[in-house]
């Protein structure tokens, strides 16, 4: 692998996903780029670079930020954002929304574990919310992982991690050595491809906002924009999910931590004035 | 410490799960069917049993089911380990009172997502 080379792949990463590449990135890209390399019928990592650079082919380089981006994910990931949805963030905004509608965005849904564990969740506390829906949205960059969200099939080592049994009893059929998930539960997530570093506005008005284990991959500046693109998409009273290595603290006034959730953030209003209004009905 | 009871009739399992499970703080003991089983069950009642489904002399469902009806015997937390991986196995065990299910192959993340699950980490 060339400098030239190296460096171009990043520039194209940083475009393209806003994904950074590190320094000393070498093993994750002959990693994560060797069987691409093999499939796309290059000699190795480095013919494939040196393609990318000088052919600009645009399906090429798809494949290749697909690639590269991480797309690691489980069922009820972390635990604590499930828990604290159904102790705290469902019950205040039952409350709240009299029509009982509530939109969740799952932004940087990998292969739908995240919008999936979400519609389960409201499956077991229907009995006790009869009035509200909730409406799950969930994007992601990669067509790949999208096309498998949206097939819910899942494989034996997929579904062992995160999913309690019952659940995966409840929800699950076996096809093959394959596990699917109901109709139901796939019906009731809409899947939608979206790049972060495009305009958010067409996502519209949302409730709560699931942004986790995204933005350590971005620079400053661009967790900054997508932050306050956020921000403007939920109302006051609206909630917002970091990953549990993720703040954002140094990065924006938009949001506050919520005080002993963690990894839950809610609108700062003392920022209300400085921030940018939703506008909307413009183009 | 909490114990653990590894019923299965492999030695490498038994070895795997063993090294996963003190690296879990577990006590570990073993046990090569489910009638051996039984009996270290009899003598003294673990925290968990980790069991495997088709063994020799006393397979796994039939071993959970003489447990239950033991003395203490409804404590001990259960989560079935096996290469038994349809519905139908996985409902019965849970019906027989299994708390959880692991279908094989597994790995330290499986067993320890699988033991939070149902508290016992």
């Amino acid at each position: 692998m060339t400098p030239e080379d190296i460096d171009h792949l990043a520039a194209t990463l940083k475009t393209r996903s806003g994904l950074i590449l590190g320094s000393d990135k070498t093993y994750l890209i002959e990693s994560r780029l060797a069987p691409v390399a093999r499939r796309e019928g290059f000699a190795n990592v480095s013919a494939l670079l040196t393609a990318l650079r000088t052919k600009r082919d645009e399906k090429l380089m798809t494949t290749v930020t697909d690639a590269m981006t991480t797309n690691e994910t489980f069922f009820f990931r972390d635990k604590v954002p499930f828990d604290q949805f159904r102790s705290d963030v469902l019950p205040a905004l039952a409350r709240t929304r009299i029509n009982g509608d509530i939109k969740v965005w799952c932004a940087a849904c990998s292969t739908g574990q995240e919008p999936y564990s979400l519609a389960m969740l409201m499956d077991e506390m229907r009995m006790i919310y009869p009035r509200v829906s909730l409406d799950i949205l969930a994007t992601d960059i990669s067509d790949r992982c999208l096309e498998k969200a949206q097939s819910g099939l899942y494989t034996q080592f997929e579904v062992q991690r995160g999913l309690p049994i019952q659940m995966m009893v409840k929800h699950f059929e076996k096809i093959d050595e394959m596990w699917r998930i109901s109709p139901k539960i796939r019906q009731s997530v809409r899947f939608k491809k979206l790049n972060l570093l495009d305009d958010l506005r067409l996502i519209g008005r949302q409730d709560v906002v699931y942004c986790r284990n995204v933005l350590i991959y971005f620079d400053l500046e661009t967790k900054r924009r997508v932050l306050e693109q956020i921000a403007n998409l939920l109302p006051d009273d609206g909630y917002l999910f970091l990953g549990a290595a993720e703040t954002v603290l140094g990065i924006t006034e938009s949001f506050k931590p919520m005080q002993g959730m963690r990894g839950l953030y809610i609108k700062n209003q003392a920022s209300q004035n400085s921030a940018r209004p939703l506008r909307v009905g413009t183009a | 410490m909490k114990t653990c009871l590894v019923v299965d009739d492999s030695r490498v399992i038994r070895k795997v799960a063993r090294r996963i499970l003190e690296n879990l703080q577990f006590e570990v003991l073993e046990a090569n069917d489910g009638l051996e089983a039984l009996n270290m069950c009899k003598d003294k009642m673990p925290a968990a049993v980790l069991l495997d489904w088709n063994m020799p002399v006393m397979d796994g469902i039939t071993f959970l089911r003489q447990l239950r009806k033991e003395d203490g015997g409804k404590d001990p937390i259960v989560v079935f380990c096996t290469t038994e991986n349809d519905l139908a196995h996985i409902t019965e065990a849970l019906t027989e009172g299994a708390s959880e299910y692991i279908m094989k192959p597994f790995d330290g993340e499986i067993l320890e997502a699988k033991f939070s699950e149902v508290g016992l980490i």
